[in-house]
């Protein structure tokens, strides 16, 4: 497919918006300073692009490590380091930043309003969510002061007790991970905030409820989730503080502490954090799979109501993570069966996909590609979850390679797909210009080849008996050539990544113009300019239905007549 | 300009939205409330598990004054949000100093307290788990109203140089929730540090 | 792209079943938790396997059946906006089946985590330490390390094995795949397992849960002996430490050096319970928790600097002469 920008009725377009003469330091300072939701989208989105390469070199390096038995790549500690800093790295400043990112850019102009509810918040929790990743890098200089050698944290991004404790724990690595956490973790919380109160209270006119948009609706889902899980870690870090500075005795094991209390604080943020990151995920999917099937979504409501049941079931599932640690047989079957009970509403989603797609025209432009791939991964990842749900089975595959390979399932093969599907989608509507579907599709096929590399053999570790966290493995237990296999896969995505990174670049400068609606999109923001002027829309929008564009390019056929 | 009024049909029937202010504050609410339930769990759980003493029991005594006088401060907010609804500002002006004086002596009660479990039963964060979830426990809803003085004291500046209207009362009434918010994590503390834990 | 996982799978699956390619497999078991964990592994294989061979195939053929023929077409195709009866029936499917493996699943929970204990049984407590693994059985009154004996066991009078396991310091986790699914090791606490082996020979595992730099050499070695190499076996570790006077010189190294405060070795002043107990330190085939070889050489050059096999140990480097090396290492030998 050629780059080619689909056009929509005319009744659409508008001028794009003058550029201002502006020095780079005033522009700089503009961005700084700003309180724009777009800008701070961006700069959401921005940030945590940046840490995707960060710590997507820290898993490059932790796969050249283990490339073949008894490497010499990276030290022990170093190997330790890096791949708890890759696992916080990925979770606290790719993955949740870059979907609020998202959620700040999108939902006021879906919703129709000129900004989010709390401006100056939104920006005050940016820049702690940036502070906090600072901080926690700033710990390769400063975890062991600043004369030492730096250390960064070496605990896992789960940090069990006690192995955090001072006694196993020296120095201020594990201090770092702690506040930054902590710091970042208030950021999201302001964010989440700031969403809620956006999505109750800005909506336009004729916007209710069953008309936002389901981006909309799984953004203030995820967002009052949040609001519950964050604030659990942030509590258990604090008492880990208070452990590690004023000498209490929380997980202190020997003055009568528990290890377990924290794998159950953990896993209480833990196991909710991981539909916090996935939901947005299908938030992208939802908007992106109609379009591009040019049908409208099916089951709305369905879809609202999984959503929601989702997020209350995913409460009660939290120690499927510990189904190792001596649990009683009731507690292991009880998590068991809730776990497994998150698969139906999960799986109604899935089916409410694939049935869009169903009778529709589906275009393969690359958002479409990303939203198909996720689609297969995970359903696959769903099912693995499944069998770790089997707690019998998790006693065999806990903490393995099998693990690995079901966590980067969901978390690559669904949540980055998406991610990147959502940056080709809005992209134009963000710049102006449309990123290069050639390179696009470069960068879809060697990520989707490298991930299958990658993680489908990561499985096969797992029944092998490989368990995670190690860095290095004996030459007698067969795992030599998987893993060198999973190794050139991580390269594969590294490239693929990088074509990513060239185009993001190339086609700021020279993608093709994109108009206000490149994809024929139904949403209030293709309704706007693109970039959309500072004030979003010159009057306020008026709605009747859940896709205000299409009943005005279909005046003769308008949603609102089949909505109730 | 990039303008596109959209539909212009007939605007559906007003949506009748609630106030961002209201429901940020109750969003921040339920954000803290996890933070205490996994403070309270963990003082619960470690009920009775020390290793060491001394025990609650021996050390504790139940606060009933402290208690009363910020419960009371819930009381005498909410008469403050009536009179500025009202735009009585001096009753306001009244009810919102005596809510502040309250929050005061109830800190220093729990200062009291403190130094009490300090110096004379030498009960610190470190001596033993009861310390150290006492401590913790106690100390975190002791910072929450901290931080709700500060506000409440801010006002009340705001008020004496005349800068608070009536119009202010939607905001006047948020701050309020916060501070009912913390007395009624007062009311889960009390409960189960001096009555379950005792 | 997804039917060729699915086919991948069945593949790897069906070879590794016959013929396993890494010797901690989790589809050779040899002990009855295993194998019950295997079976229903494959009840579990077979219903999600169903499930998305019939997903990925719907997807599929949308995918392909649907497809617009030019990027852009003028068209739009019908819209449908829901189903009642569609949407309530992959609700209702998806919950039976659920039920089923709910159900499948808390059969075999039950089955090994409340299993009756035999009276034969031996007892075996295990204690995880930063990076190696104490047993003590406390029946027969033997302390070792690293490398756990226990008696092979018959279907009909099964001489099955109890572990006892807790923790020194962090959590760590025991996982011999062959012999039953993972169980941790956790401070101030005390967790259960049980194995009944029914091969002799030995078995591979390693510790399962990050407990600091050291975690990936935390290895694992379970022999499984016939009646009579058992019997042999604890004969042998009850006796007591060797005072072989040929060696005395690198037992006064031992007893001067700060190893004694750290190893037991039994029958002499060596009582430090901080590393693992040498009395028998020799009737370990390997080092420091399989991170090399037992032989003359190799001890040699852990002694001299631990960090070569394992850095990060928690055994100091002792700074001792070549002249202590060489005693040290005669009497360590020595220790049968
Ligand atoms: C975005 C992230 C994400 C998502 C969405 C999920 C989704 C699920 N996860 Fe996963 N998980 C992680 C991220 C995620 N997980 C991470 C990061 C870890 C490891 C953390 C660590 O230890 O470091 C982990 C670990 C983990 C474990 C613990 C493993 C261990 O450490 O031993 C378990 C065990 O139950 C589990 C189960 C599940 C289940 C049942 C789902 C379900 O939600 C899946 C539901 C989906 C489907 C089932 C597919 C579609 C449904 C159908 C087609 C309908 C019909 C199907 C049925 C009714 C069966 N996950
Ligand atoms: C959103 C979350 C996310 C994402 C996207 C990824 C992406 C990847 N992860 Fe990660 N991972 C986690 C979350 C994530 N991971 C978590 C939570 C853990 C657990 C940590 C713990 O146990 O504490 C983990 C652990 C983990 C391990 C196990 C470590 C261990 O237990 O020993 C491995 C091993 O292979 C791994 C590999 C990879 C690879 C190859 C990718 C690839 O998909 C990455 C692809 C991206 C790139 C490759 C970036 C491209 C960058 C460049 C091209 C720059 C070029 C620069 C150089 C080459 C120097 N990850
Ligand atoms: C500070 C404590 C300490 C001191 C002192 C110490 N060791 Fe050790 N030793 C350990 C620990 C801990 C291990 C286990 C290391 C591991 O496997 O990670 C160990 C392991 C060993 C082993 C391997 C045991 C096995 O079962 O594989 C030998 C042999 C040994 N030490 C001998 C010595 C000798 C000889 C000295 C004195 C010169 C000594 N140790 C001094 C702590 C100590
Ligand atoms: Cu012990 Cu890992
Ligand atoms: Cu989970």
């Amino acid at each position: 497919m050629a780059d080619q920008v689909l056009t929509i009725p005319d009744s659409l377009s508008v001028s794009p918006p003058q550029i201002a003469d502006e020095t780079f330091l005033e522009r700089l300072h503009g961005w700084v300073v700003t309180v724009d939701h777009k800008k701070l989208g961006i700069l959401y989105v921005l940030y945590s692009v940046f840490f995707l390469f960060v710590a997507g070199a820290e898993a490059l390096c932790i796969r050249i490590q283990l490339l073949r038995a008894h490497n010499h790549f990276l030290s022990a500690a170093v190997f330790n380091r890096f791949f708890t800093m890759h696992g916080t790295t990925m979770v606290f400043l790719v993955g949740m930043p870059i979907l609020f990112g998202f959620a700040n850019y999108l939902i006021p102009l879906m919703i129709g309003a000129r900004d989010m509810a709390f401006p100056r918040l939104n920006a005050f929790s940016f820049w702690l969510t940036a502070f906090g990743g600072l901080l926690l890098y700033f710990s390769f200089i400063g975890g062991f002061g600043l004369y030492g050698v730096g250390s960064a944290p070496d605990v896992g991004w789960f940090a069990y007790a006690p192995l955090t404790a001072r006694a196993f724990s020296p120095g201020h690595s594990t201090d770092y991970w702690a506040l930054a956490l902590i710091v970042s973790g208030f950021g999201t919380l302001g964010t989440a905030i700031n969403i809620i109160a956006t999505v109750l209270s800005m909506r336009c006119r004729g916007m209710t409820l069953w008309r936002m948009p389901l981006f909309a609706w799984l953004m203030f889902v995820v967002s009052g989730l949040t609001l519950i899980t964050i604030t659990p870690l942030t509590a258990a870090q604090i008492m880990l503080l208070i452990d590690r500075y004023l000498g209490g005795h929380f997980f202190d094991t020997q003055a009568g502490g528990s290890a377990v209390v924290w794998m159950h604080f953990f896993w209480i943020f833990g196991h909710p954090e991981v539909y916090v990151l996935v939901m947005p995920a299908f938030a992208i999917a939802n908007e992106i799979i109609p379009v591009f099937s040019r049908k409208a979504i099916f089951g709305y409501p369905a879809m609202v109501a999984a959503s929601a049941a989702i997020a209350f079931v995913s409460l009660g599932v939290w120690a499927h993570h510990m189904f190792t640690v001596g649990m009683t047989s009731v507690s292991n079957a009880f998590f068991t069966l809730s776990t497994m009970l998150v698969g139906v509403p999960t799986g109604i989603k899935i089916f409410n996909w694939v049935a869009t797609m169903w009778g529709g025209r589906i275009r393969f432009a690359t958002p479409m590609l990303f939203c198909i791939g996720f689609l297969f991964q995970f359903l696959l990842a769903g099912l693995t979850g499944i069998m770790l749900s089997v707690s019998p089975l998790d006693w065999q595959l806990h903490n393995s390679y099998f693990v690995i390979a079901h966590f980067h399932y969901v978390l690559v093969g669904a949540i980055v797909f998406n991610i990147f599907a959502a940056i080709y989608y809005w992209y134009p509507k963000a710049t102006g210009r449309m990123l290069s579907e050639r390179l696009g599709k470069w960068h879809f096929w060697l990520f989707l080849i490298g991930f299958h590399i990658t993680f489908d053999t990561m499985h096969f570790l797992g029944f092998m008996g490989m368990p995670r966290s190690i860095y290095t493995f004996e030459p007698d237990r067969g795992w030599d050539r998987l893993n060198m296999i999973v190794s050139i896969g991580g390269f594969i995505q590294g490239v693929a990544v990088l074509i990513f990174a060239v185009n993001l670049v190339w086609s700021y400068y020279r993608g093709q113009p994109a108009g206000d609606d490149p994809w024929d999109a139904w949403t209030l923001e293709w309704a706007t300019a693109s970039p959309p002027p500072e004030y979003n829309f010159a009057t306020e929008p008026v709605v009747r239905s859940r896709r205000p564009l299409w009943d005005l390019k279909h005046p003769e056929d308008p949603d609102w007549r089949y909505e109730q | 300009m990039s303008t596109i009024s959209l539909v212009p049909l007939t605007p559906d029937q007003p949506l009748d939205l609630p106030s961002r202010g209201r429901v940020g504050m109750l969003s921040l609410i339920i954000g803290e409330s996890a933070i205490f339930t996994i403070f309270v769990v963990a003082y619960v759980f470690y009920i009775g598990k020390s290793l060491y003493g001394p025990t609650p029991a021996q050390v504790l005594e139940v606060p009933i004054f402290n208690t009363v006088c910020l419960l009371s401060s819930s009381f005498f907010i909410w008469l403050a949000e009536g009179s500025i609804e009202k735009n009585r500002m001096r009753r306001f002006l009244l009810w919102w100093s005596t809510t502040i004086c309250l929050g005061i002596v109830f800190l220093v009660g729990t200062a009291r307290e403190w130094l009490k479990l300090i110096y004379h039963d030498g009960l610190t964060i470190r001596t033993n788990l009861f310390g150290t979830t006492f401590y913790s426990l106690v100390g975190l809803h002791a910072t929450h109203v901290v931080v709700g003085l500060l506000m409440l004291l801010l006002v009340l500046v705001f008020t004496l140089t005349g800068h608070v209207k009536e119009s202010h009362t939607e905001r006047i009434q948020v701050l309020a929730l916060y501070w009912h918010f913390v007395d009624a994590v007062w009311v889960v503390v009390f409960t189960v540090v001096y009555i379950i834990g005792r | 792209m997804g039917i060729g996982f699915l086919l991948w799978t069945r593949a790897c699956f069906a070879a590794d079943t016959v013929r396993p390619s890494s010797p901690i497999n989790i589809f050779a078991p040899a002990s009855t938790p295993a194998s019950e964990i295997y079976h229903l592994t494959l009840f579990v294989f077979a219903i999600t396997g169903a499930m998305f061979v019939v997903v990925a195939g719907l997807l599929c053929f949308a995918v392909f059946r649907f497809r617009a023929r030019k990027l852009y077409e003028a068209s739009e195709p019908p819209q449908i906006y829901g189903s009642n009866q569609i949407e309530l029936a992959w609700t209702v499917i998806p919950v039976l089946t659920v039920v089923v493996l709910f159900l499948a699943t808390a059969r075999v929970i039950f089955a090994i985590q409340d299993a009756p204990k035999p009276p034969a049984a031996l007892d075996v407590t295990v204690i995880g330490h930063q990076f190696w693994w104490e047993y003590r059985y406390p029946s027969l009154g033997i302390v070792t390390a690293n490398e756990l004996h226990v008696p092979l066991s018959h279907l009909n009078h099964p001489t099955s094995t109890y572990l006892r396991l807790t923790s020194a310091d962090v959590d760590h986790s025991f996982w011999v795949p062959q012999l039953a699914g993972k169980t941790d090791l956790i401070p101030n606490r005390v967790n259960e397992m049980w194995i009944d082996p029914q091969r002799p020979g030995l078995y591979l595992g390693q510790c399962a849960q990050f407990c600091g730099v050291e975690h990936a050499k935390m290895l694992l070695r379970v022999y499984v002996d016939t009646p009579e190499q058992f019997t042999a076996w604890v004969k042998d570790q009850h006796r007591p430490g060797n005072q072989d006077p040929s060696v005395a010189a690198g037992r006064r190294v031992f007893e001067t050096q700060a190893c004694m405060n750290c190893h037991t070795v039994t029958g002499t002043a060596a009582t430090g319970r901080f590393g693992p107990d040498l009395t028998h330190f020799m009737s370990r085939s390997t080092l420091a928790a399989g991170a090399a070889v037992n032989n003359a050489a190799n001890i040699r050059e852990w002694l001299k600097s631990p960090d070569h096999f394992k850095q990060g140990s928690l055994m100091p480097a002792m700074q001792l002469s070549d002249q202590q090396l060489d005693e040290l290492v005669a009497y360590l030998s020595t220790l049968h």
